[in-house]
Formats: C-alpha cells, structure tokens, sequence
C-alpha cells in the first residue's frame, strides 16, 4: 500500500496505522475555571501505542522540519520500545527544552507536516511523544546528567534567557565554555514565564528546565539589564563571546482614539500581570488584576488566544477575539483556535476596532468597530481586509486586550551605537551563522527577526551557538565563514 | 540578593532604605529609577533613587508606605534582604548649564531631587530650592539640600514652618525676590508636579516633571506606563521619567493611576496629595 515508504525504508512491510492518539484533556466546562494545564499529556500505554505507529523511515522527512534538527526516529522507537531513558538522551542531544517544546512547538507546520503518514492525514504525534518523554524523566528522582568535557577557558555571555539565550547556554556548557546568562526580569525563561500563560505552559516546567541548565554550570543573573549596568563593550573586554537574545520590546498599539483608557491593555501587559507576577492568584499575589465582564482581544495570533482564554478563565461572561480578516487567515496554531472556542471564546471576524469609546472617569465603556471583507491578496499572501462603509457598530466592553505584536527590545541597540539595526530596530544578523555587524557579538530569536515562536528562537540559538563554538575553538575567524 | 544596610521611617509614612548594590551604584545618574520587589510573589516597586555612595556601593531611596507591598518594605531591618533591586532604569535628567533653575521637590520627590539639585550645583547652576510638605513634621533633608541651593523656600500647608500654601505661594516669593527661572525641575506625588506645571506656566521655560506612573517591567515592554506627551504616546519607563509637564496630558495621566486603587487597597494616606 505504500511503496515509496517501504522501498526507503529497505524493511518488512510494517502496517500502516493511522488512529492518531488523542491526547487526554481536561474538559472544556471545568478547565475554563482553572489555570491548570489543559492536555494531560499520554500514559505510558498511549505514548508507546502512538509511537509504535512510526514507520522509522531510514532518511526521515520530520528531522528536516525540526529547526533543531531532533533525531525522531530516534527517540520514538525508543518509546515504542519502552526505553524511556533512551529516548530522553536522544532528545537532549539536540533540545534542551523537550518538556517545553513538546507543549508549545507549532508541529503541525514543522516536524509532522513532513511525517510521511501525513500524506494520509495521520502524522505521528511527535510533539505529544516528546512532551511524554521530558514529562516522564521528571517524575523520575533522577535526572541523567550528561558529560561535560573539560574547560576550554573561553568565556561567553548570554543576554536574555528566553528560549534563544537558552539554547546558546545550554549548547555551549555542553562543549566545555564558561556561560554567564543574564536576564532583567527577576525570573528566568523570557517569554516562556512572562508571556505563555500557566494553561499552556505550566511554570514549574519552564524552572525545572532553567535549573538543569544551572546543574550544568551556567552561571544565571537575574535582574540585569545589559546596557543599563554594564554596556556590550565593557562585557566584551571581559569576555570572548556575546549572544543577544532578548526578544521582544515595546508593544504596539493600534492607534486608535481612546488607547489609553482604563481597561485597554497590550498582551505583553496583561500576559505579565497574570503570567510572571501571578496575577491569577491575586490576592495571594500581590500584583493586582480586573476581573472584566466583556473583553475584547484584538489580533488571531497565538498571543491573542492566550489573551482570551485567560480572560475567560478569569471570569468574563463574554470574552471576544476581534480580528480584522476571516477564520481561513487567523495566523493562531489551529490547536490554540479550536481550544479558544471550545472554551466559550467568541470570534468576531472580519472586524476592525477603529475606536475606543470611554466613561467619564476613564474606563473603556465601548468598542466601535467596522465590518471588513477581503480584497485582493496582499505581499503576505493573504486576502487584504477592506472596510466596508457605513458599516460601524458598537459592542459594550470594558477592556480590551491589544495582541497585535510588538517592535524588537530597544535597550541593546540604544545602547550600542555601532551595532547595526534594520527598519524595526531588529539586530541585523547573520541567517547562517548569527553573526551581527559587531565583532565577536552573535543574536537570534525575536530581537532579530520580530516576534515568531518559541522553536524558532531556538533554532537560532543552535546556529549561533554552532558559529559561536567554532570560533571560540579557533577553527573560525570572526570574518571568514561570511565569504 | 541585596542586602539592606538602613531601613528608618524619616518623617510619618515616607521611609528611608539604603541597599548594598555597588553594581548599581557605580553608574546611576540624577532621575534613574529602580524597580525593587520585596519576596517571592511580591510586585515590582518602581522607586525614584534619592542618593547613592560610591565608596560603600550603597544606594538610597526614599518610599512613601501606602499598600501592602510598601507597607512589608517599610518593616526591613538592617541586615535583612530582599531579592530584586533592577536598574537603573529609565533616562538620567539633563545636567546642563541652564542658569537658574528651580527645583520643586514634594513627599518622596524631595529625596529623588537631590542628586539633581547636587548635580545642577556642581554644573554651575543656580539652584533655588522649593521643599513643599503639608506640616513641619513632613519635611526632611532640608539640611542635606541646603548647601547646594543659593536660596531655599520652604512651604507648609498648615503655614506650621515657613511660608504657608502650596506651589503657587512659591512661585509669589520667587516674583518677590525677582528670581526669573531659565528651567523648573519638580519631583513628588502626580498632584505636586501637575501644580507645579500650571504655577510656572507663565515663565515660558521648559518645567521637567518626573512622572510616576504604574510599572510591571520597567523595561518598555508591558506598556502600562504609557502616557500622552504632545500628543504622543510615550512610555514613562523608557521615554521617561521626565517629561515637559507642560505637555502632558494630566487628566489622563491621573486617571490612569488609579487604575487599581480598589485592588490594592489602598490605605487612605494623609499626605493631602489631593484628588490626583
């Protein structure tokens, strides 16, 4: 039944199996009023099931959609045969977050769209199957720790500890450098703490990652902000290497009349308020939160989602997404999507907020918005939203949650006036190596290339770091590998 | 962590806390700010620095004790210490050669403004001083502030010390001696530099008000901070602490402040800031 996968596979004929393995949820009803983690994650008896369903295929399409370049047929016949521990060491050759990007990796458009049982719609889970693997190390008492080789005496510093940070650290202690990694904010992690919400992503997962990194030896700083105590020069007199991956900064509002009223948040504020400071447990959290009746998230990414299941989860009778193209361009996981709605979230598509309309003591009372429909496509290739006039209307709400991205962290560039920065005020680097302008200076992650994933980030950390190592070792000059 | 080297409640509800932070210390300027969280769970502080030493690499602030998380910093003792003091953060004030400048200071603004009141000094300027409290027992620092200001004004509300009234009475004394600022600089409650803004409007100088709005960051990334200056929207964080007060948008700004005064129950404070 399929010839071209048993002929590159050169084995006996394997049956194709495609049930694809749900994974276990909590149900819409009970999880809109808790915090907790939505997937439950496989079994053991699910995970094994779902990754006996891999066809091992000898040159395997799924490593080339992982931009870390995880061996999967590795670590999946590892499950398939029960070897648990093996499959953890498999992972971790490549990816020291496993327990994170088995949760928030976008699978569907990278490693399984390239799985070979997707051309029958039934990709193998590789996603569900890591987050088993990294789940089921933890619950272990032992964490394997893997071999350091001797020090090479070259020092490196990380600026940022979000997902790009962590890969250059992680990548680097393992090849025998000194790694310094700084972080402003007070907990490590980046986005992973401030900005994907506790359903998703809880946060004992994102610390028990970020202290296996420090088991390892990376000296962590929290509460420095790199440009404001000490400048990138003074850091790198003192060092041989520097990653920047600071990632995301100022947030961008709509510009709309009526912004800055009470109750009209950015995403980054309101996923912080809840996320990093605990506001969700307020008043057990000291950071103070609203608890909205109406809500409004402007914006379909995945940001926006996390902004209204969150609203939702925190009580709103009405939470809305409000989103200026059709369903078919909603740039969110579809996972996120079809989780948002089974949680009462409202979509308003083809709508456009065009003002915000306040009380007198400066609460958002009302949302005027305009209906849209889709034109010609536009250079991104999607249908471009018109308004449609005469069409406006107004929703009563009081807050409005405005998810529709934010410009490159500014500190480093305003800070580091030789660095070269493009038209958003992203670092210019280097695609193949990371390199910046700035000798002996690499960067990845959203500070290069404006706000994308998590996985992303990180595929530009095991760039940089490979570019990074080969210098710090002498096989490279900081120019040659730019020919 | 960063240990706490004094810890004193100077006048009735503003404190002063002096932490071990030599990093810190070693490239503050006039008009920074840090952000300052007491413990695990605890919220980020944003606090004007009031002074720092660069010998002993400790550094001062002076906070006013009005909710739940001020109120656990203001029971720190020596030797205590707490796990994030971030910065400096924000953009250093101006130091330049401006002539005479008028420095307004209020509640905890009378701390922040000192090093630039010392750092005016030492430029050059000609400093004159205007401390505003509503009682005797409020004022502090007037020592401290003195040496550097060729005239210091003093006003109470109750009229208990010095001239009584508020900013405005100050700017009468001023016209009274002839003193014609080239510069205004006020630092204190949202109240105090909004009058501050309106009383020396008629100068037609440039009047610098350190803003203190809500803060998470502090680092230009969550946005809460945003006020309008010109018609602009500005991040009071990055953009920011000072600002031209005779472009901002008060009504907004006081609005926006009390964004969660019922969540943070607020004890009412008597420090007779006014409706902002």
């Amino acid at each position: 039944m399929n010839q071209n996968q048993q002929t590159q596979t050169q084995k006996p004929k394997k049956k194709v199996d495609l049930d694809r393995t749900d994974i276990p949820k909590q149900p819409p009803h009970i999880r809109r009023r808790n915090f907790n983690e939505v997937a439950l994650g496989y079994t053991a008896d699910l995970a094994v099931k779902e990754a006996k369903r891999c066809l091992e295929c000898k040159r395997p399409f799924c490593v080339s959609g992982c931009p870390v370049e995880i061996n999967i047929p590795g670590f999946v016949s590892r499950i398939a045969g029960e070897d648990f521990p093996g499959a953890i060491r498999v992972l971790k050759e490549k990816n020291c977050l496993p327990a994170v990007c088995g949760r928030v990796c976008p699978q569907e458009e990278q490693c399984e769209v390239k799985c070979i049982l997707n051309k029958k719609g039934a990709p193998v889970a590789i996603g569900r199957l890591e987050r088993f693997a990294a789940d089921w190390e933890a619950a272990q008492d032992h964490i394997e720790m893997p071999e350091i080789p001797p020090s090479t005496g070259k020092k490196v510093v990380v600026v940022g500890s979000g997902p790009a940070g962590i890969t250059v650290a992680g990548d680097l202690i393992l090849l025998g450098h000194e790694v310094t990694m700084y972080e402003a904010l007070h907990a490590p992690g980046g986005v992973l703490v401030y900005g994907i919400p506790e359903f998703r992503l809880p946060k004992r997962i994102v610390s028990r990652e970020l202290n296996y990194l420090q088991d390892l030896g990376v000296n962590l700083v929290p509460n420095y902000v790199v440009g404001k105590i000490k400048k990138l020069d003074q850091i790198l007199a003192d060092n041989d290497a520097v990653f920047i991956g600071t990632g995301a900064g100022l947030p961008w509002f709509m510009n709309v009349s009526g912004e800055n009223l009470n109750g009209v948040y950015s995403a980054n504020e309101y996923l912080t308020r809840m996320n990093l400071m605990g506001g969700f447990k307020y008043p057990r959290a000291s950071t103070p939160i609203k608890r909205h009746k109406n809500v409004a998230t402007v914006g379909g990414g995945n940001v926006a989602m996390d902004c209204a299941r969150t609203a939702a989860r925190l009580g709103a009778k009405n939470s809305y997404i409000v989103y200026r193209r059709s369903q078919k361009e909603l740039p969110a996981r579809l996972e996120e999507f079809e989780n948002a709605e089974e949680e009462g979230v409202i979509f308003h598509f083809l709508t456009l907020p065009v003002k915000l309309i306040g009380d007198e003591n400066g609460w958002l009372k009302e949302l005027e918005c305009l209906r849209m429909e889709l034109g010609e496509p536009d250079k991104s290739g999607r249908r471009r939203p018109i308004p449609i006039e005469g069409s406006e209307f107004r929703l009563p709400m009081d807050a409005c949650i405005v998810a529709i991205g934010n410009s490159p962290n500014p500190i480093i560039p305003e800070t580091t006036p030789d660095l070269e920065t493009g038209k958003w005020g992203n670092i210019e680097a280097d695609e193949a190596t990371g390199k910046t302008s700035k000798e002996r200076v690499w960067a990845g992650g959203d500070i290069v290339t404006g706000a994308a994933t998590v996985i992303l980030a990180m595929g530009a950390g095991r760039i940089a770091a490979r570019s990074m190592h080969k210098y710090l070792i002498g096989e490279e000059s900081w120019t040659c590998s730019e020919e | 962590m960063f240990e706490v080297i004094e810890r004193e409640m100077i006048v009735p509800n503003l404190h002063l806390l002096t932490v071990h932070a030599p990093e810190i210390v070693e490239v503050v300027r006039p008009g920074q700010f840090v952000i300052v969280r007491f413990g695990e769970g605890g919220e980020r502080i944003p606090l004007s620095v009031a002074d720092w030493d660069g010998e002993a690499g400790t550094l001062t602030i002076i906070f006013m004790e009005v909710g739940a998380s001020t109120g656990k910093l203001a029971k720190l003792k020596p030797g205590d210490t707490i796990p994030t003091v971030v910065g400096p953060l924000g953009r250093p004030s101006e130091i330049e050669k401006f002539g005479t400048v008028v420095c307004v200071g209020g509640c905890y603004g009378i701390g922040s403004i000192f090093p630039t009141i010392k750092a005016l000094h030492e430029k050059g300027n000609n400093i004159v001083t205007l401390l505003e409290a509503r009682s005797r027992n409020l004022l502090y620092w007037e020592e401290k502030i003195k040496p550097y200001s060729s005239r210091l004004i003093l006003i109470t509300r109750d009229g208990s010390y010095g001239a009584r009234g508020h900013v405005k009475r100050g700017v009468e004394i001023l016209r009274e001696n002839a003193v014609v600022p080239d510069r205004v600089i006020a630092n204190g409650c949202t109240f105090l530099v909004y009058k501050a803004s309106k009383d020396f409007a008629h100068f037609d100088v440039p009047i610098i008000v350190g803003l203190n709005t809500i803060m998470i960051d502090g680092t230009g990334m969550c946005g809460v901070c945003r006020v309008t200056v010109d018609g602009k929207m500005k991040f009071a964080c990055v953009d920011g602490p000072d600002f031209d007060g005779r472009l901002v948008d008060w009504e907004e700004l006081s609005k926006r402040r009390k964004q969660y005064v019922n969540e943070e129950a607020f004890l009412v404070h008597n420090t007779g800031c006014g409706g902002l």
